[in-house]
């Protein structure tokens, strides 16, 4: 075993914060998606409209530059609403926007545009007869949506909801660059005191890299739940 | 009223664009009545029939199931919509239709595909409804097939297993568009059968079709249609053996 200068706690502590993050920002994203692509798909000119900035926006402008601007300007709002909020009811209401609510937030806004695109493709794979014979049995569009659409695009959706979660899993090592003692920010703080570079950067790798193979076996098993009652060529 | 008719279209229209593609279509069931529509690729046969469950919203014109008028409004732009999502519901379910392409629900077994609208449309207990659906399974002949997924089996075993789904409805009338035309010629026999018999019970069908020996020999009315109107009505003695129009004729035809 490798010797970890004694940062083995905290290195172990910033990987279930790196976890934490991850899932929250996932949650977070998958719910965005689906009122995206919904939003998108609804025909309602409004409602697209909102969509696609919101994808637009989010797809022009780096990662990294959106996390500052929710760090920073997020605090900003928070503490002028709580101003506001002082002066007119008089109730004490604060906030502090720390860097893991701010990277839960800007990972998932991000992701949840990626989500969007995934999903409204997904949904327009679904075979048009298979809904109409929903809506020719009477079905509401409700029970249409949650019986059928759902478990069919899903099927479509998997393997891009795979790449995603890859992307963002990685994506959260970004969150260390704002404050939070992530696993990357241990593994910084560790490597220049120590001088030791690879000494703590390889583990680190190894436990992203791992992350990533157990997720790929995870969304192999999903997928072959969703391809149920589907014939695969080759 | 007992004998309430089941379904009655007056004068349904309906346009597409500038296109009209249905121009005052009537028609009056009774119960029992095998309605044949037969006629050319786009001379509306298949839009009347998507009419009549409001897969597609008649332009003008009355839907009456069973006495029961379905009520319609305007929308922003002024286009005709049904009034009320809750009553066409509750009409589709009374009115099961089988598809051209089945349709089978494919991520759903042959039996989940079967008893998800009863339970959830209709309401009946799940117990009740599987019992339903092992019922017609063996009636229309693919019971020991009731756990197997669409993608599984012939076109000609999901058709059946289709129009189980559509019998586990109860349904007032059944709709068959094309029910036989995607399926290879060797397994549209069995299809036709089961259709055939279930004829003879006396259940209210209306039956898009190109198989004219179904048409003569099981319906009891036969509507020939032609770019959107009737041409041709009337049992199927007088439609094939003395047709008044000269389309009819001249469709019928190539059939000699």
């Amino acid at each position: 075993m490798i010797d970890l200068k004694g940062y083995g706690p905290e290195l172990l502590d910033g990987a279930v914060v790196t976890i934490e993050l991850a899932f929250l920002s996932l949650a977070l994203a998958l719910a965005l998606g689906l009122i995206g692509a919904s939003a998108k798909l609804s025909g309602n000119r409004l409602a697209t409209g909102i969509a696609t900035t919101y994808t637009t926006l989010i797809r022009g402008v780096p990662d990294l530059v959106m996390m500052m601007l929710f760090y920073y300007g997020g605090q900003v709002v928070v503490n002028m609403l709580s101003d506001y909020i002082w002066e007119t009811y008089e109730i004490d209401f604060f906030f502090q926007f720390d860097p893991f609510i701010s990277g839960v937030i800007t990972i998932g806004l991000i992701f949840g545009a990626y989500m969007t695109e995934t999903f409204r493709g997904a949904f327009l794979a679904v075979e048009t007869g298979q809904i109409e014979a929903a809506r020719a049995y009477g079905f509401t569009r409700l029970h249409t949506f949650r019986r059928i659409m759902i478990p069919q695009m899903m099927r479509h959706a998997l393997p891009g909801i795979g790449n995603n979660w890859q992307v963002l899993l990685k994506t959260t090592a970004l969150v260390s660059i704002i404050g939070l003692t992530d696993m990357v920010r241990v593994a910084e703080e560790a490597a220049k005191a120590e001088r030791m570079p690879f000494h703590f950067f390889i583990p680190v790798a190894f436990v992203y890299l791992s992350l990533t193979a157990i997720s790929e076996l995870f969304i192999k098993w999903l997928d072959k739940r969703a391809n149920v009652g589907v014939i695969q060529g080759g | 009223m007992a004998d309430q008719a089941p379904l009655i279209c007056r004068d349904i229209h309906k346009t597409f664009d500038q296109l009209e593609v249905l121009k005052g279509i009537s028609l009056e069931t009774r119960k029992g009545d095998v309605v044949s529509l037969i006629g050319s690729s786009g001379s509306g046969k298949s839009t009347f029939l998507r009419c009549i469950n409001l897969l597609e919203t008649p332009t003008s014109g009355d839907i009456i199931v069973h006495g029961d008028p379905i009520r319609f409004t305007t929308n922003r732009k002024g286009e005709r919509i049904p009034a009320d999502n809750k009553q066409v519901e509750l009409i589709r379910a009374k009115l099961s239709m089988v598809f051209q392409s089945f349709n089978l629900w494919s991520h759903m077994t042959v039996l989940e595909n079967i008893i998800e609208a009863p339970i959830h449309v209709l309401k009946v207990p799940k117990k009740e409804a599987i019992e339903r659906a092992e019922a017609y399974l063996n009636k229309v002949g693919i019971y020991e097939r009731k756990d197997y997924y669409p993608a599984q089996m012939s076109g000609g075993q999901q058709q059946r297993a289709a129009i189980a789904r559509a019998l586990a409805m109860e349904p007032e009338v059944m709709l068959f568009d094309e029910p036989t035309s995607a399926l290879d010629p060797e397994l549209v026999g069995e299809v036709l059968k089961v259709m055939q018999s279930l004829a003879e019970e006396g259940r209210t069908m209306i039956v898009v079709t190109h198989e004219m020996a179904f048409a003569r020999d099981v319906s009891t009315q036969v509507l020939f249609l032609h770019q959107g109107v009737i041409e041709e009505q009337g049992t199927p003695d007088k439609v094939f053996d003395n047709p008044d129009s000269e389309r009819m004729k001249h469709f019928l035809a190539p059939n000699f």
